[in-house]
């Protein structure tokens, strides 16, 4: 997809949970676009509707009404089996409490979107070696997630999510778990990403200066977009 | 991508040694159970098949007294009239078909030769035993003619009863004590083992009938008549006879039961075999029932596996995973689970089976039909059993199931 297209499109998109009175509106009408290449950090209070516009950006949820357009698919009205092959294709996740898979190696980690693509083994272990050496975690292939630091733990998830070269990256506060000086390693990393690979990021923090990192800001505020600007005071790596 | 599959699951059972293991408990207990019991079952079966041509194929066996029936155990009502040399002689000299007739009585005696002793069973008989009964001799000769007819003390020996007294040597032309009397051995009998209800078919003294009624029974009474069919005749020809001459030298007038009894040796084998069958069947499904609570069990921990992994199944589902993908994954994973407690069952239903064999004195023959069959059961159990935790697992919202903690 070229750079500056649009990728991703809120219609109108609302989620709603609940029936009657206690119906709660996580999304309340959305609308949104995000182009290809972007960098962008969604910010809000919790329980502002962050998480479920991410799941739904991720194709792991659908809206309850509206319309979201994923590379000009109607990825909304898709089922379980199709998204789930999108996200196999064009969609990388990392999650805040990185969500490895526990007594498996790193690179058995990474290797793991590709099997569900149905790479050859012998391909699928290069891919994945190449992945983690990107993340800057060679000599450390063989080690499980309990012998890593968080630090560590979160570029193994960040090379599982790249490894299938996918169009977007959805980061569910990626640093939340981590200390200051680890936050800006995985935020350089990702920012790296962003631009030598022109991947897509859509990033939730509560943090500023995490992000300052990303090129714009959307911030969430009852199920509604509050705001939405350009950081004019990118950090640049 | 199945095989790709199958590696996984047998990573995540490695993954998981022990809880793998106390799954497995189940199904190996059902599988060495059914492999135990139909590989002893059939061993029985074959011993008690062997035994029935030890006993002699084609044998009728006469006995003193009414035989047990409905009517209750025979010879109650009266003193039993105890078969006698005129009986024998009547039959020597008046029965076609038969092969071999031969007298016998029977006891438990002590028997001794220098410090050593041994309790064996002494059998008073004739020449035409060994041929009756279808044993042979290893060495020596069997009594002659004027041997058994003068009751001189000679007899033949079983393994049992040399080894006691002569390890390894060779026992012929000793003496030894049977009873108060003494006799020499002239013979070794070919050893035989145990029967089915193991009893030693080798702790044995044969001497001559006339020898043994003198000095050890005191009477000149004969308990049996063995009497073999020739090969041309069925016992059930055969049996018709005996009873016939029998009544006639024993006067019994029409109007009366026989008070005697004849017994039919291969039916009885015939019939044991059959409540061996009948036992093994019996078994055979109570190791099915075990087999059947071993998958309930392979299902409880797939249920609990699936919700420990909850958060994988989220992982793998979001980064791309089917339905399909997951329900393979725990159905080869539950799968390979039981084949490998189908598979460890197998070795040690064998090794208990191995084990009877050597303690019960019978033949270890286990079935390659039975074993193929057990390691397809426990596939079959795996697959059915994992089916609906696998499709719960399946059917988990990514979402959700990331979110579990
Ligand atoms: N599965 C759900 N069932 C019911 N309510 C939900 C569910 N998921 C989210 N919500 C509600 O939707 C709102 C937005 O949640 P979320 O998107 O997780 O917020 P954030 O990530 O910004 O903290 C919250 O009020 C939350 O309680
Ligand atoms: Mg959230």
């Amino acid at each position: 997809m070229a750079a500056g297209a649009t990728l991703i499109t809120f219609d109108k998109v609302w989620k709603s949970y609940g029936q009657g009175e206690a119906t709660v509106h996580a999304l309340a009408g959305v609308d949104l676009a995000i182009r290809s290449g972007e960098f962008v950090a969604i910010m809000g209070p919790s329980g502002s509707g962050k998480s479920t516009a991410m799941n739904i950006i991720g194709c792991l949820d659908t809206p309850t009404a509206g319309t979201y357009s994923f590379m000009g698919i109607d990825a909304g009205r898709l089922d379980r089996n199709r998204r789930a092959m999108l996200r196999n294709l064009y969609v990388g996740f990392v999650f805040q409490g990185y969500n490895l898979l526990p007594r498996t190696t790193a690179v058995e980690n990474v290797e793991l979107p590709l099997i569900y693509r149905g790479v050859a083994a012998r391909e699928r272990h290069d891919l994945a070696m190449k992945a983690l050496a990107e993340v800057g975690l060679v000599g450390r292939e063989h080690h499980t997630p309990a012998e890593l630091s968080g630090g560590q733990q979160q570029r193994v998830a960040i090379a599982r999510a790249i490894v299938t070269r996918p169009t977007l990256l959805v980061a569910d506060e990626p640093t939340g778990n981590l200390d200051t000086a680890r936050t800006h390693e995985i935020m350089e990393l990702l920012t790296r990403l962003n631009t030598e690979l022109g991947l897509t990021i859509a990033m939730v923090t509560h943090e500023a200066d995490v992000a300052a990192y990303a090129e714009r800001t959307i911030r969430f505020l009852d199920g509604h977009v509050a705001s939405d600007t350009v950081n004019l005071e990118m950090v640049s790596p | 991508m199945i095989w790709e599959t199958v590696r996984l699951s047998l990573l995540s059972v490695r993954r998981n040694v022990l809880r793998s293991f106390l799954t497995l408990l189940g199904i190996v207990i059902g599988v060495a159970a059914v492999i135990a019991m139909l590989t002893i079952g059939s061993g029985t079966t074959e011993k008690v098949k062997a035994d029935i041509s030890k006993l002699g194929s084609n044998l009728l066996v006469v006995r003193s007294g009414r035989p047990a029936g409905p009517g209750g155990p025979g010879g109650l009502d009266q003193v039993v009239r105890p078969l006698a040399q005129k009986d024998l002689a009547a039959l020597v000299a008046h029965l076609s078909g038969a092969r071999a007739i031969s007298p016998a009585s029977q006891k438990q005696v002590r028997v001794i030769f220098g410090t050593e002793s041994l309790t064996s069973g002494v059998t008073g008989t004739d020449s035409a035993y060994l041929d009756a009964r279808d044993w042979k001799l290893v060495s020596g000769r069997p009594f002659s003619d004027s041997e058994t007819r003068s009751g001189t003390g000679v007899c033949l020996i079983g393994e049992t009863v040399r080894q006691q007294f002569f390890g390894a040597g060779d026992p012929e032309g000793e003496i030894i004590r049977v009873n108060r009397t003494s006799c020499k051995i002239i013979g070794l009998l070919e050893p035989k083992g145990y029967t089915g209800f193991g009893q030693d078919q080798d702790n044995v003294v044969l001497m001559p009938l006339a020898a043994y009624q003198r000095r050890i029974a005191g009477n000149r009474d004969i308990e049996s008549i063995y009497v073999a069919a020739d090969d041309r005749t069925p016992t059930t020809e055969l049996l018709p006879r005996v009873e016939d001459i029998l009544r006639d030298t024993r006067r019994i007038t029409p109007d009366r039961e026989d008070d005697f009894s004849i017994r039919d040796m291969t039916q009885i084998a015939d019939a044991m075999a059959s409540a061996t069958t009948t036992m093994t069947g019996m078994l055979g499904a109570v190791a099915g029932v075990s087999l059947l609570v071993g998958g309930i069990g392979i299902m409880n921990i797939m249920l609990v596996s699936v919700t420990e992994r909850t958060r994988e199944i989220g992982i793998r589902l979001a980064i791309g995973a089917h339905e399909k993908h997951i329900l393979i994954q725990f159905l080869v994973e539950a799968t390979v689970l039981s084949l490998l407690g189908g598979i460890i069952g197998i070795l040690i239903g064998l090794a208990l089976a191995g084990l009877a064999s050597l303690t019960l004195a019978i033949p270890f023959a286990p079935s390659p039909a039975v074993i193929l069959l057990a390691v397809g059961f426990s596939a079959l159990i795996g697959m059915v059993f994992g089916f609906f935790p696998a499709l719960r697992g399946a059917r988990l919202d990514p979402i959700d199931a990331l979110r579990h903690e």
